[in-house]
């Protein structure tokens, strides 16, 4: 069975700097990491490796600059088997339905495959919409907001869906795709033998005329949506900001402030 | 006439859930700028309460009945959707940021090859071109960016539960409801086996009061702080920021921002939380925010209506201690 698994590289977005000229975001004084939601759908793709009666191969596909093959390493160190990078100039700055368009390409140019797995969102850009768009591209069904794997055969998939009301339990067929979150459970740390093996691993390349999609169809220009403006946001309200030394004033300040409300 | 507004309506547990009444009062906004009508999907099966929909600001309901749309289930929601989006050209399409929007709008948008903006903030009518603006937190919510869908239709978009309030309900209001008996043939990849409800203990959306707390705290022991203070509030529940989620310190599903849950409480307490746009795209709505922060150039004070610069962990055991006594 083949199970792709969908990883991106983001900037550690505590300390991204903007630059206000041009309301874009100064990457490289950035430090990039694997999306950490990413994180657990490496850990399902291995927990379904354990589990699968048979033989599994997890390939850690990726989008981004050269750079982005440390996250492809990163998740063969943890247990994937190979990686694969689309990489090329033309690709950058796609927005989630160029971005799933392109990995749908690839995808259709792969071995026949049972799994695509997704984070719940990336860290950067926190839409969650690549997964099921990407369904919907290639016509696949799709389990968002997966929480558990309970079983898993060559032709369907049982497994738990948490929404806001409860539990889901949902078997669907494979080929399929999902998205997990973290209550997948705690992923699993890269090993030494990981490590070394992800060393010697040579992360595979599909750029434009790899891939053969035609240059109009990827990147911004095979975008959607446009982004037009970005800016700090200017948001205030009237209020007073009160410095105190004392403790005590401002606890007695924030009882009147719920009581006037009929909250106390 | 420009082509017309559509929301997509949700139902859960076979009653329509009220995420579709603030659905149309961010519908209604842009229909009256673009004088067109603002129409309601609403996919179920033997629904009642259909005319509160109109009553709520929808001018046309289409209402979608068949036993198959009683629970949702992404395959035959498209089945369905996509040759009737088709068939309607809307102008726009939105719906709610849930686990059930966040799901079917970007599937939709993959056979429709539509533009999609996720859990929109503000919405506007770009005047001379009559495009949908979409506005949303931006690079892991330290700006805004607003986007356009320039060249392709519908422009779709999913917008936070909670981040707009329902018009009032108008009994007097008309519109059509038109019930279409769909047919599904659609051999579905996809079987809900089981369904177990959770009882939630903090319902953080529908609290009164949310304390919220961050890495101000300093430490992960000091969150059982906020729960005690909770405790001696009624209708409180205790919230959080990303940071001290992303560290473990509390479980996610108190995690208040972009990336969690959106509240519009009577009052916001936030405590020790600095305010990225990420944490205020959750709770800028609240009726009221009361902030504790040590750093008076916190972004969390342009927010609130009492910012309180001081050490959240010299205030807090008072404000437990006083509380208490009150209680007796």
């Amino acid at each position: 069975m083949n199970i792709y698994v969908l990883v991106k590289q983001v900037p550690a977005t505590d300390k991204v700097k903007i630059d206000e000229a041009t309301g874009t975001m100064k990457r490289e004084e950035v430090e990039a990491v694997i999306n950490p939601l990413d994180l657990y759908a490496i850990e399902t793709a291995l927990q379904i490796k354990e589990m699968f009666e048979g033989d599994i191969h997890i390939t850690a596909i990726s989008m981004g600059p050269p750079k982005a093959e440390e996250v492809l390493k990163e998740a063969i160190a943890m247990g994937c088997d190979s990686g694969i990078l689309l990489s090329d100039k033309a690709f950058a700055g796609a927005d989630t339905w160029a971005t799933s368009y392109t990995i749908a390409t690839l995808i259709k140019r792969l071995n026949h495959f049972s799994l695509v797995i997704t984070g719940e969102r990336a860290t950067d850009g926190e839409t969650g919409q690549v997964g099921p768009s990407l369904a919907g591209q290639l016509d696949l069904p799709i389990v968002t907001y997966t929480s558990r794997i309970l079983e898993i055969n060559n032709e369907y998939i049982i497994l738990e869906r948490e929404t806001e009301e409860g539990t889901e339990v949902i078997k669907m067929s494979l080929p399929g795709v999902i998205s997990v979150t973290k209550a997948i459970g705690e992923p699993r740390l890269p090993t030494l033998k990981g490590k070394i093996k992800a060393r010697n691993t040579k992360v595979e390349i599909f750029d434009l005329e790899r891939l053969k999609v035609a240059k109009e169809e990827v990147g911004l220009s095979g975008s959607l949506t446009r982004v037009v403006k970005v800016f700090y946001p200017k948001i205030s309200r009237a209020g007073k900001k009160i410095k105190t030394k004392d403790p005590e004033e401002a606890v007695n300040l924030i009882l009147e402030f719920l009581e006037e409300r009929g909250i106390l | 006439m420009s082509r017309e507004v559509v929301i997509l309506g949700e139902v859960r547990g076979g009653k329509i859930h009220p995420v579709t009444y603030e659905l149309l009062a961010w519908g209604k906004g842009l229909s009256e700028k673009l004088k067109t009508k603002l129409s309601a999907l609403i996919l179920g099966y033997n629904l009642k309460g259909l005319e509160e929909v109109i009553h709520y600001g929808a001018d046309k309901v289409y209402y979608f009945e068949h036993p198959r749309l009683d629970i949702f289930n992404p395959e035959v929601y498209a089945e369905v959707l996509v040759p009737f989006i088709k068939e309607i050209e809307p102008d726009i399409v939105l719906a709610g940021a849930t686990t059930t929007g966040r799901t079917i709008m970007p599937y939709l948008a993959g056979k429709l090859k539509a533009g999609l903006t996720a859990d929109c903030t503000s919405l506007d009518i770009e005047e001379e071109s009559g495009l949908l603006l979409q506005t949303r937190p931006a690079i892991g919510g330290n700006v805004l960016a607003t986007i356009k869908t320039p060249n392709s239709k519908p422009q779709m978009a999913t917008v936070r539960p909670k981040g707009k309030k329902p018009l009032e309900k108008d009994p007097k209001r008309e519109g059509e409801i038109k019930t279409i008996k769909p047919e599904i043939n659609l051999n579905s990849r996809i079987e809900r086996l089981d369904f177990k409800p959770r009882e939630e203990e903090v319902s953080l959306v529908d609290a009164e009061v949310v304390i919220s707390g961050g890495k101000g705290l300093k430490d992960p022991r000091n969150i059982s702080l906020l729960f005690e203070i909770s405790k001696l509030i009624d209708s409180s529940a205790v919230g959080a920021s990303r940071a001290v989620v992303d560290m473990g310190w509390i479980g996610y599903p108190h995690q208040v921002g972009l990336s969690g849950k959106t509240v519009n409480p009577k009052v916001y307490i936030a405590i020790g939380i600095s305010g990225a746009v990420q944490h205020l795209a959750g709770m800028m709505n609240s009726e009221s925010i009361i902030a504790i922060n040590k750093d008076p150039e916190a972004p969390i004070f342009q927010v609130a209506d009492i910012g309180i610069v001081g050490d959240a962990l010299d205030i807090l055991p008072i404000l437990k201690r006083k509380l208490e006594e009150r209680k007796g």
